[in-house]
């Protein structure tokens, strides 16, 4: 009984996978896999409907850009900083905000950037709408910002004290411990971290849906509407006839999803663990 | 001359120093400055709405009046079958990876898996969601098919917190329960498990927390604009997060109280539970030490 609960998790994933798989049977035959992934029109609706992925993959493309941009930069050098720099009080303080943070669901995410980045986006860009790739992406990348802090931190945490003291014994300032010591011992942490990340950005939903405007046309820069491959399934499956043509369309799009999330997570995973193997004491 | 020379070095290093201290510093202030304008705007606009007859009333007139009561019952009933679900085969999942599996290719593949399913983006679990409960097992848009989902979506982050809880047990408790002659099932059962209890507790109860507030996966699978208090798990239900998700984005006019109240609500709610949490967690670990 307790064997096979450890074996749950890849009976589950599996199941996922499979289940994906079988509800878009149907759109393999009668669009096609490759005509959908490449495919520059997006018109379900129309006679004959077109089912093609381009403008959701630009467009998640996009969103995560403008999201990897706002949270890489800020999120690696506040791991930086609390690991290296800050008092332990601060440490436990910045810490806890920071699972505060972690704790909010994505959807009230959604609603402040509603609020607030929407108007301020069309203000400042003097765009016609504030419901675009760009405001999308910046809540997106505020979202995962407690992910890369986090995991980042707990990198830099796990270097052993021998050669942070090892480096400020031989004359080191703290900053040059930083980046020629512990950032290089650290980088694989670093980088999955910054993976991760990119999974829950490519992933999320409920921001996307409610922010970045799903526009059906290919968004060639940021600034303009656009939809995302999780925006897209979550607007539109509530819509469609079950077991329809369009139904089966959005399981493929899933499965498009479902892939590539778990092509990252998996890089992500092999480069934590080759960390977690390094630091082994 | 060369003291010279080293001295600018170190002068130059002192600068870099300072210079390294502040960016990063105001990195950081940036950070949490957003963290705390976050909750900070939350709390103004939505802690106003909140009075007991929010909490306790349901929404009239076509949801521009009165409370959330049954949107606040609906997400309780979720979590707490979501719990149900997904507590048992967590935590026995857990005690498998920390205490029985051997460490070989399998172990590193379940492994692989299950990190991999806490990275399943949550529109995904919600497609599954619909394939299997809703359609195939023929359970429709209920609370039941919801939690399901939600289950499979917090199974991993349970295992997880279960696996660390037990692998922080120190070995010698283990070895004195075995030398006594307790059999391996007994000594988890009488020794590990409770001295793993409050960090499997928290960890699970932190997990659900996050499922309270998960919208995407059970837009398809459990909720619905407007339903009356569940009578049974097989009904429709409203949840606080859709709740919020489709007074903010409906087209007629939202009442602000519906949308700012319930985003705070659930906020609130979920940070409570996190409060309350650790400072259990916290006298827990005075009382127990080794």
């Amino acid at each position: 009984m307790i064997a096979a609960s450890g074996w749950l998790a890849i009976v589950i994933l599996a199941a996922i996978a499979i289940f994906l798989f079988f509800n878009a049977t149907r759109s393999f035959e009668e669009v096609g896999l490759w005509k959908m992934v490449s495919g520059e029109f997006w018109y379900p609706t129309s006679d004959p409907a077109q089912y093609g992925f381009l403008p959701s993959e630009a467009g998640s493309l996009w969103v995560t850009i403008v999201g990897l941009v706002v949270c890489v930069p800020l999120g690696v050098m506040s791991a930086i900083y609390i690991s290296e720099f800050a008092s332990r009080r601060f440490k436990d303080i910045a810490k806890s905000l920071i699972e505060f943070m972690a704790a909010i669901p994505s959807v009230v995410f959604g609603l402040i950037g509603l609020a607030l980045l929407v108007p301020w986006t069309q203000k400042l860009f003097n765009l016609d709408t504030g419901l675009t790739a760009f405001s999308a992406g910046v809540m997106i990348g505020i979202l995962t910002l407690p992910t890369i802090v986090s995991i980042a931190e707990d990198a830099m945490h796990a270097v052993p004290q021998d050669l942070r003291m090892g480096s400020l014994a031989l004359g080191n300032t703290r900053w040059q411990t930083a980046y020629k010591v512990i950032v290089p011992a650290a980088s694989s942490g670093i980088f999955a971290a910054v993976m991760l990340g990119l999974g829950r950005a490519i992933g999320e939903t409920m921001v996307v849906l409610m922010l970045a405007g799903n526009s059906g046309l290919i968004p060639s820069q940021p600034f303009v509407s656009a939809r995302t491959l999780p925006g897209t399934i979550a607007g539109e499956l509530g819509e469609v006839i079950q077991g329809g043509q369009h139904y089966s369309v959005l399981f493929a799009m899933g499965l498009v999803l479902f892939v590539v999330t778990f092509l990252v997570n998996l890089a992500a995973d092999s480069v934590l663990e080759r960390q977690r193997r390094r630091w082994r004491r | 001359m060369r003291t010279s020379r080293s001295a600018a070095r170190i002068r130059s290093a002192r600068i870099a120093e300072t210079v390294a201290k502040s960016i990063l510093g105001t990195a950081t202030m940036i950070a949490l400055g957003i963290a705390v304008f976050l909750i900070g705007y939350l709390a103004y606009r939505g802690m106003g709405y909140v009075s007991w007859e929010f909490l306790t009333q349901a929404p009239r007139k076509a949801m521009t009046e009165g409370g959330i009561y049954p949107v606040i019952v609906g997400t309780v009933w979720l979590t707490a079958w979501t719990a149900f679900f997904a507590l048992p085969f967590g935590i026995m999942a857990g005690i498998y990876l920390a205490e029985y599996s051997p460490r070989n290719r399998a172990n590193r593949i379940i492994r692989i898996a299950i990190a991999n399913m806490a990275g399943v983006p949550s529109i995904v679990y919600g497609l599954f969601g619909v394939a299997l409960f809703v359609l195939q097992m023929g359970l429709g848009r209920s609370i039941i098919a919801g939690s399901l989902t939600l289950a499979c979506m917090t199974l991993p982050v349970i295992i997880t917190v279960t696996e660390e809880a037990l692998r922080q047990i120190p070995r010698d408790l283990r070895q004195a329960s075995l030398a006594l002659g307790a059999t391996k099932l007994r000594t988890i059962r009488k020794v590990v498990l409770p001295a793993a209890a409050p960090g499997i507790v928290t960890g699970s109860i932190l997990a659900l927390s996050r499922a309270a507030g998960e919208t995407a996966p059970i837009l398809f699978t459990a909720v619905a604009f407007f339903a009356p208090i569940a009578d049974s798990p097989f009904d429709e239900t409203m949840a606080l997060p859709y709740h919020m998700y489709i007074m903010a984005t409906s087209a007629t006019k939202p009442a602000p109280q519906m949308v700012w109240g319930t985003a705070f609500v659930l906020v609130a709610g979920v940070s409570l539970i996190n409060v309350v949490v650790a400072s259990w967690r916290a006298r827990q670990r005075r009382k127990i030490r080794w």
